[in-house]
Parts: structure tokens; C-alpha cells; sequence
């Protein structure tokens, strides 16, 4: 599980977050709401490990990821504003590198599947230069779908710019990944069904 | 652990070869600059002959320094090195990977290139080889000082920065490789300085991926 | 009972001990230099070969040696604060950088006034100068850099790189220049072989040279109240250093 204690970030002379703890279990999903400029994206960056916190601690089961080092990453997947893709290289190859950058090098028949669960399949031989915002994101959302996804999903803002269609089988695959013992902590904007009985909410700015 | 290595490395490559445009900048970078010394010098066969270990070798470093925005600043700005950062692998080896793929890009064509200038300018036949492997031993000391630098700009304000510190750091590779390729001019022998450069590049191989992934990670803060 | 030597670690309680400190060193300074000029000017001999202008090593000698000195000891603040996290040894390399670089200047300045009267030449490319005017560039490089990044922890961990980089290279690059200066015998002549020294000659540099040990403390810790207060100007132990 994922816990963190008396959190607190010090953006040049002002306090940004102070005092944050939290604490996820598996099956749980925790989602950090706050206005813009709360230090949504901060704590989810020293949740990974990006940014280290001014005070507190990150503990993953028990351990400082500090010290879990490289454990801790493989555990972890995470999705920032920005997906990580090159303008110039096909839907395919980004995919593949960064799947084996992340460690995990998936078979070809494993990319057909997750393709054609995301709906991208027909676009896979593209260069992303010309894929929509809507459909980048997909792309770099379709990392979720391989089997044996990492057990913690840190995602940043997730949902924006995604259809309808796209956001229901977001949600969708987040279940799926809860009822397997998964956690996952995330932010959004937009009002989202996440499993019920097993959201926590966090406010920033309250 | 080789996969993700070489998973890096031929992005890199790849996406270099979709812009081929933007990499021949380098390259004729180098051949205009090493153009410019005559038309500022004079053709003086004598003269030119004296200072081409110099201009080749200092056209090298700049050419190398002007490629360096291109190490790290798009995977910065799409989010690339966040997901480096946060690959199980040593974020140093990556880095390593992405040095490499940089110095075939941009410093391999100046070791092709640097002997067929040096004929420009009279340079005897045996100092040609020695011009070669000083270039080859030197190029990859300047992809892997030059990492460390752009590492440390990423987001900076000011583009010229990266110039300042990194030109000082090259001033041994300078050293030993346009000396290598003067003391053939003179009639000694280019050993020494051959192995002093290779032992920059030792050093360089070390300290360099270390650095760089300690300069990335702050950046990402 | 044992000292607690982190207590000083910190800025809120650093702040009035440089406080406290400065003012001797200043006054150290100004002391040992009037001591130091008097030696070096009127009672050091005149040199047999060089005349009265080889008087200049009394400033260019101490300069020169603190330039380097205070390269070390930066990259070595530098390298704390990147390790243990500890801001304050991050605002004392801040501090010490323009003193460095200023004593670069001083050994390239008064180098050069020395070449001219010596060799009838302003600069000539000697090992000792040239390695002098490269670490000139590592001081620039390192101040650039800081003052490029906004935010000032980037900034001090970014230069700390560089500095520690820096530290490593030094003599790779005095080794380079060395070696590459006795290849090109044209201008082998040394700025460092200095007179021999009579008594009173070496005195005089002595007492230069903790004159400029004194300069350089004093100007770090007066430097370093100023960062530590611009740094630290929100919280409320500065508020209360007005109203006291």
C-alpha cells in the first residue's frame, strides 16, 4: 500500500501543501480534487518520486520509495499532463518503446489486443503528428490495458480530453484493476463514476 | 534491462532518421565554420597547414555544443524523461543510451568528415589517420562532457548558458586532440596525447552518465 | 555533554553568528593587508633582476592561490548541500563564487601587470595564466548557471552538479594546459619562478596571503546574511528581526 504522512512542498518562499497525508490500500482508488494551482500535479509527482517533498515521508508497503528505489518503480506506472510521444515515430512504436522502457516487453499479439480494445487498431501504422489531443491521450492511456499492469497508477488528470465512449471504458478498466487487488490515485475535473464504496477523496485547497 | 537500453537508443535513432533535416545541421555546421578560417586567415598554403589541427578541432567542439540542445530538450518538454526517470532501469544507464545514440548522430559525421577538410588545407598524409582518431577519441569525450551540460539547462532561461559551461570542460579534449595531430606535424610521435584523450573519454564514460542523470532528475523537480 | 554542531546548520540560528563573525574578519582583513602593502612596499628589498616590479606578487601570489582555494571550498559547500540537503552550505557556495572569481581577476590582473614591465608584453600564454583565465570561466559558468534557474533549489542543485563536475576537471585541464604550454616552446617563459625570496619578502606574501584569507571569510559571511535573508524573507523569524 501506498502512505504518505505530513507532506508539505515549499514553492519558492510559500507553503503549497502543508501537512498532507494519505493512504491507499489495495482494491482503493484515492482522487485528489483541488482548483488549479492546488499542488495537484506536486503531490502526484513526489508520489512517484519526481519531486522530493520539503517534509513527511512516502512509504510504499512499509518502505521510503526513497529507499524502495527500483522496486517501488516497477510497481508504478504513471501518466503525466504531458504522454510522452514522438511526434515523428508510428502509434506503434511509441507504444512499444515505452512499454520496454518500462520493463515490460509485450508481444506483438498482446499490442493487437490492446489496440483493439482502445479503438485504435486502424491507426496503429500513423505517424501521432497527426492524432488528435483526444486521441494521444489514448494512446498513452492504452499502456493500462496490457496484462500484468503495475499494481499502483498514478495518473494526472486522466479523463481530459477524452470522448464519452473513452472515459466509460477508463472507468471501466480502473474497476477491473481494483477488483484485482490494484490501486490507483489520480486527479480530475470532470465528474466521474469511480467505483463506489472504494473512492476516497482528497481535497487540496479545503 | 537491454531491452529498455536499446529501446531508447533506437527511438532516438529512428526519429533522427523521420528528421533527417534537422541532424545536417551539425554537419554543415562544421564544414562552414572550418570554410570561414581561410576566407578570414588568407589563403596562405603555409599558415593554413600550421593552425588546421586547431580549426578542425575547435569547429568540432562548437558543432558538438550546438547539437546539445537536441540530447534532452524534447523528451523534457513531451514528458519522455519523466517516464525514463521513473523506469526501473538506472536512469544513468538511459542517459548512456541516449549519449551514444547522439554521438553517432552528430559526432560520428565530423570523424568521417574531419580528414577530408584537413585535405583542404594541406595537411600532410600522415597526420590525416592521426586527425581520425583523435576525432574519434575525442567526439564521444565531447557528446558525453556536452550531456552533463544540457542536462543541467533543461528549462533555464537563456538559451546560451550551455555554452559557458561546457566550452571550459572541453578544453582538455581540445588539447590532446589538435596536439595529437600537430605533434605528427612536428615530427614527434601522437601517442601520448592519443592515450590522454582516451583517458578523458575514460573518465568521461564514468563521470558523465552519473552527472547527466543527477542534472535530469533535478530538473524534473 | 557534546556540542551540537548541526545547530549551526541552520540559517535562522547561522544568521546573527556570521553576524557576530563578520566584523572581526573584516577588521582581520584590513589589518593584515596595511601590515602586508607596508612589508611588501617598503621594507621587502628591491630585486636585482626585476626592480620594484616584481612587488606585484605580494597581491598577484595570495590572489591567485585563493582563487583556487575557494574554487575547492565552493564545490565542496556545494556538494554538502546536494548530499545532506542542508540550504545553508548551498547559500555559503553562492556566497563564496563572486569572491573566487574576483581573485581570479585580481591573478589575471595583476599578471598582466606584471607581464608588461617583465616580458614588455600585457598577456602571454602561460600555463598559470591560461589555467587562471579557464577557472575564470568555470566561476562564470557556475554564477550563469544559478542565475538562470528561478527557482533557488533547482538552481542550487544544478550548480552543485556543476561545481562537483568542475572540481573533477580542474586538473584535468591545469594538467592539459601544463602539458600542452611545454609543447609549444615558444612562450615557456614561467610567471611563478619567482625572486629568491628574501626573509622579508616571504613575510610580506605571508601576511598577504591571511589578508586575503580574511578578505574572503569576511565577504562570504556578510554575503551570506544577505542571501540568507532574501531567502528566507517570508518566514517569521526575519518578520521579527525588523520589529526588534
Amino acid at each position: 500500500m501506498l502512505e504518505a504522512r505530513d507532506i508539505a512542498c515549499l514553492k519558492g518562499s510559500r507553503w503549497l501543501l502543508r501537512g498532507v497525508a494519505l493512504r491507499v490500500e489495495p482494491g482503493e482508488v484515492l482522487w485528489i480534487e483541488g482548483r488549479n494551482g492546488s499542488g495537484k500535479t506536486t503531490l502526484l509527482r513526489m508520489l512517484c518520486g519526481l519531486t522530493p517533498p520539503d517534509e513527511g515521508v512516502i512509504q510504499w508497503v512499509g518502505q521510503p520509495i526513497v529507499d524502495a528505489g527500483e522496486a517501488y518503480r516497477r510497481e508504478l506506472l504513471y501518466l503525466g499532463h504531458a504522454n510522452a510521444l514522438k511526434d515523428d515515430l508510428t502509434l506503434e512504436e511509441n507504444l512499444r518503446s515505452a512499454m520496454q522502457i518500462a520493463g515490460r516487453t509485450a508481444r506483438s499479439d498482446e499490442f493487437d489486443e490492446v489496440l483493439a480494445q482502445c479503438g485504435l487498431i486502424d491507426r496503429r501504422e500513423l505517424p501521432v503528428r497527426v492524432l488528435s489531443q483526444g486521441q494521444r491521450r489514448r494512446v498513452a492511456l492504452s499502456r493500462l490495458w496490457f496484462p500484468d499492469a503495475p499494481k499502483l497508477w498514478i495518473l494526472d488528470e486522466p479523463f481530459a480530453a477524452l470522448d464519452v465512449e473513452s472515459v466509460q471504458r477508463l472507468s471501466d478498466r480502473l474497476g477491473r484493476h481494483l477488483d484485482g487487488g490494484g490501486m490507483a490515485v489520480l486527479t480530475t475535473h470532470q465528474e466521474v463514476a469511480l467505483p463506489a464504496g472504494r473512492t476516497q477523496r482528497l481535497r487540496l485547497d479545503a | 534491462m537491454r531491452d529498455a537500453l536499446r529501446a531508447v537508443f533506437l527511438r532516438d535513432i529512428l526519429q533522427a532518421w523521420r528528421r533527417r533535416a534537422d541532424w545536417l545541421t551539425t554537419f554543415f555546421f562544421f564544414i562552414i565554420v572550418v570554410s570561414l578560417f581561410p576566407l578570414g586567415v588568407g589563403p596562405e598554403p603555409a599558415i593554413l597547414r600550421v593552425i588546421a589541427p586547431g580549426i578542425l578541432w575547435v569547429a568540432a567542439l562548437l558543432a558538438s555544443m550546438l547539437a546539445l540542445p537536441r540530447m534532452f530538450a524534447s523528451d523534457y518538454t513531451d514528458g519522455t524523461l519523466e517516464q525514463l526517470t521513473l523506469a526501473p532501469q538506472p536512469l544513468s544507464l538511459l542517459v548512456l543510451s541516449k549519449i551514444v545514440a547522439h554521438w553517432l548522430l552528430t559526432g560520428l559525421p565530423l570523424v568521417l568528415m574531419g580528414p577530408l577538410l584537413g585535405l583542404q588545407f594541406g595537411m600532410a598524409p600522415d597526420m590525416l589517420p592521426v586527425l581520425f582518431y583523435s576525432l574519434l577519441l575525442g567526439t564521444p569525450c565531447l557528446s558525453l562532457i556536452g550531456a552533463i551540460g544540457a542536462g543541467l539547462t533543461l528549462g533555464v532561461r537563456g538559451s546560451g548558458v550551455v555554452a559557458l559551461l561546457v566550452l571550459p570542460l572541453y578544453i582538455p579534449v581540445l588539447i590532446f586532440g589538435s596536439g595529437a595531430v600537430e605533434a605528427v606535424g612536428v615530427g614527434t610521435a601522437p601517442g601520448g596525447h592519443l592515450s590522454l584523450l582516451g583517458a578523458v573519454l575514460m573518465i568521461s564514460l564514468v563521470v558523465s552518465p552519473l552527472a547527466s542523470a543527477a542534472a535530469v532528475r533535478v530538473a524534473l523537480e | 555533554m557534546s556540542f551540537n554542531w548541526f545547530r549551526y546548520s541552520s540559517p535562522q540560528t547561522f544568521y546573527p553568528l556570521a553576524g557576530r563573525l563578520a566584523p572581526f574578519f573584516w577588521i582581520a582583513a584590513v589589518a593584515l593587508t596595511i601590515a602586508g602593502l607596508y612589508i611588501g612596499f617598503f621594507v621587502a628589498p628591491t630585486d636585482f633582476q626585476q626592480g620594484d616590479s616584481y612587488r606585484i606578487i605580494f597581491i598577484h601570489v595570495p590572489a591567485a592561490w585563493m582563487s583556487m582555494f575557494i574554487y575547492v571550498v565552493m564545490a565542496g559547500w556545494a556538494a554538502a548541500g546536494l548530499i545532506f540537503n542542508t540550504r545553508l552550505s548551498s547559500m555559503m557556495a553562492n556566497a563564496l563564487a563572486p569572491t573566487g572569481a574576483l581573485m581570479t581577476a585580481i591573478a589575471l590582473w595583476t599578471g598582466a601587470l606584471w607581464g608588461r614591465p617583465t616580458w614588455g608584453t600585457w598577456w602571454v600564454w602561460d600555463a598559470r595564466l591560461t589555467s587562471e583565465l579557464i577557472l575564470l570561466f568555470l566561476y562564470v559558468g557556475f554564477m550563469a548557471l544559478h542565475a538562470s534557474i528561478d527557482d533557488p533549489r533547482r538552481a542550487d542543485k544544478a550548480a552543485a552538479i556543476l561545481a562537483i563536475v568542475g572540481v573533477v576537471n580542474v586538473p584535468i585541464i591545469y594538467f592539459s594546459v601544463k602539458w600542452w604550454n611545454t609543447l609549444h616552446q615558444g612562450s615557456s617563459v614561467s610567471i611563478t619562478r619567482a625572486p629568491s625570496m628574501a626573509s622579508t619578502m616571504l613575510l610580506g606574501m605571508l601576511v598577504m596571503v591571511f589578508a586575503f584569507w580574511a578578505y574572503s571569510i569576511a565577504t562570504a559571511l556578510t554575503r551570506v546574511r544577505g542571501i540568507i535573508l532574501e531567502r528566507e524573507r517570508h518566514a517569521a523569524w526575519v518578520a521579527q528581526l525588523g520589529t526588534e
